[in-house]
């Protein structure tokens, strides 16, 4: 028998841009939490991970949620060295709300808030889009981020020199091309695989 | 014994052992480990599951195609070109990434007040003389790899039930929107590291 795609009634939407805590639904089953292996529990890296619909979908391919998952950790929690987290938040909330992602632009632009605290510079990106003006240093993460984001990507040395310009060293560069690009996988699979839904 | 796959990131990027690129790789060295990780996972799997070798590459190919990157094109066609099962769909993938191409993101926003940033542009259909080669699984793998390439804001319940209706499993499903979304990752560490990379040796001449 063929399988079903679930089609949500999702009560007042999200259909803005926002920083709250908004939720999300899936359009296909996830395993249940009782059927879940130890290849599954490795998959997920984290035991908390099983209570997310979301990433009890992904674990579905078990193999590539845990390199996925670790690349993830690593670009936005690695912080000895390099981009403050605030900076690798802003990337990932730019490539988002250039692409749209309403659930992935709420988680993201409260952690750029969060560690930022320029909460109100974080919602004129998201109110006003990435032309919003947020400062040169940050004005040019955002640019960066979004030239990375186009499809095809439109990324040329003249961002690489204003991100130099703006006081980023290679590694700290080559931090916001990490997050602008892994934020490229997570659009996809968030808008594609399920919906937001209001803040509870 | 077999060698060790080469790092697909460094490879398309241009980075040699030794280079500026590759110490600042190195100063990531989780990041660069579970990329290539990530890669393995989904073109060289223990077990190939519910998508075959041939369309895993296929629909990577396209990806590349459509973000037209002619060097990571050819690195996921390469293995097609390599095989009786897939050397047919060489030709085939030129044609249909010739009439896929766009300029994206774009799509219409559920209505509300971002609905005045829809931006129109095309949907892509698979040829009608490629249908039939393709067959009807690679065919909804192609249209729903654009959609997520293209149109991702304009993704839905609908899209996922027409892979359903086409052969497609629902674990399947998954593997394949990782796959379409890991392209699209690596792609943009690529065109980034390679730039980042020219500009570093330009800045050391």
């Amino acid at each position: 028998m063929t399988e079903r795609a679930i089609t949500p009634t999702v009560a007042n939407p999200p259909v803005a841009f926002t920083q709250d805590e908004i939720g999300w639904t899936p359009w296909l089953p996830p395993l249940g939490e009782d059927d879940l292996t130890e290849r599954h529990l490795k998959g997920l890296v984290e035991a908390a991970r099983a209570k997310s619909p979301y990433f009890r979908l992904l674990v579905r391919d078990p193999e590539v949620l845990e390199a996925r998952t670790k690349t993830d950790k690593d670009i936005f929690y690695n912080t000895r060295s390099g981009l403050p987290r605030a900076e690798r938040e802003l990337a990932a909330t730019a490539a988002s709300r250039f692409n749209g992602c309403i659930f992935c632009a709420s988680v993201h632009s409260r952690f750029a808030t969060h560690h930022s605290k320029r909460g109100e510079d974080v919602q004129r990106l998201l109110d006003e889009g990435v032309d919003a003006d947020l400062g040169e240093r940050w004005n040019a993460i955002v640019a960066a981020s979004v030239a990375l984001t186009a499809t095809p990507p439109v990324f040329t040395e003249d961002h690489i020199a204003r991100l130099a310009a703006a006081g980023l060293d290679e590694l700290e560069i080559a931090d916001v091309i990490h997050g602008a690009a892994f934020f490229n996988w997570a659009n996809r699979l968030m808008l594609s695989l399920g919906e937001p839904t209001p803040a509870s | 014994m077999t060698l060790a796959s080469p790092d697909v990131i460094d490879l398309l990027s241009g980075i040699s052992p030794g280079s500026a690129l590759d110490r600042i790789r190195a100063q990531r060295p989780e990041t660069r480990e579970q990329a290539q990780k990530s890669y393995l996972a989904l073109f060289q799997p223990e077990e190939f599951g519910d998508v075959s070798l041939t369309e895993r590459h296929a629909v990577a190919s396209f990806v590349a195609g459509l973000h037209r990157q002619p060097d990571v094109f050819d690195f996921y066609v390469n293995t097609l070109e390599e095989s009786v099962a897939g050397r047919w769909l060489v030709e085939l993938l030129k044609a249909e990434i010739g009439a896929g191409r766009a300029t994206g993101p774009y799509g219409s926003y559920p209505d509300g007040p971002l609905s005045t940033e829809n931006v129109a542009g095309p949907i892509y259909k698979v040829s009608a003389a490629s249908r039939e080669a393709l067959g009807p699984k690679l065919t909804a793998a192609f249209e729903h790899a654009h959609l997520l390439v293209f149109r991702l804001r304009e993704a839905n319940p609908q899209a996922l039930q027409v892979l359903l209706d086409a052969g497609w499993t629902t674990s399947g499903i998954v593997t394949l929107s990782q796959l379409v979304s890991f392209v699209a990752f690596q792609i943009r560490v690529i065109a980034g590291l390679s730039l980042l990379a020219t500009a570093t040796k330009r800045a050391a001449a």
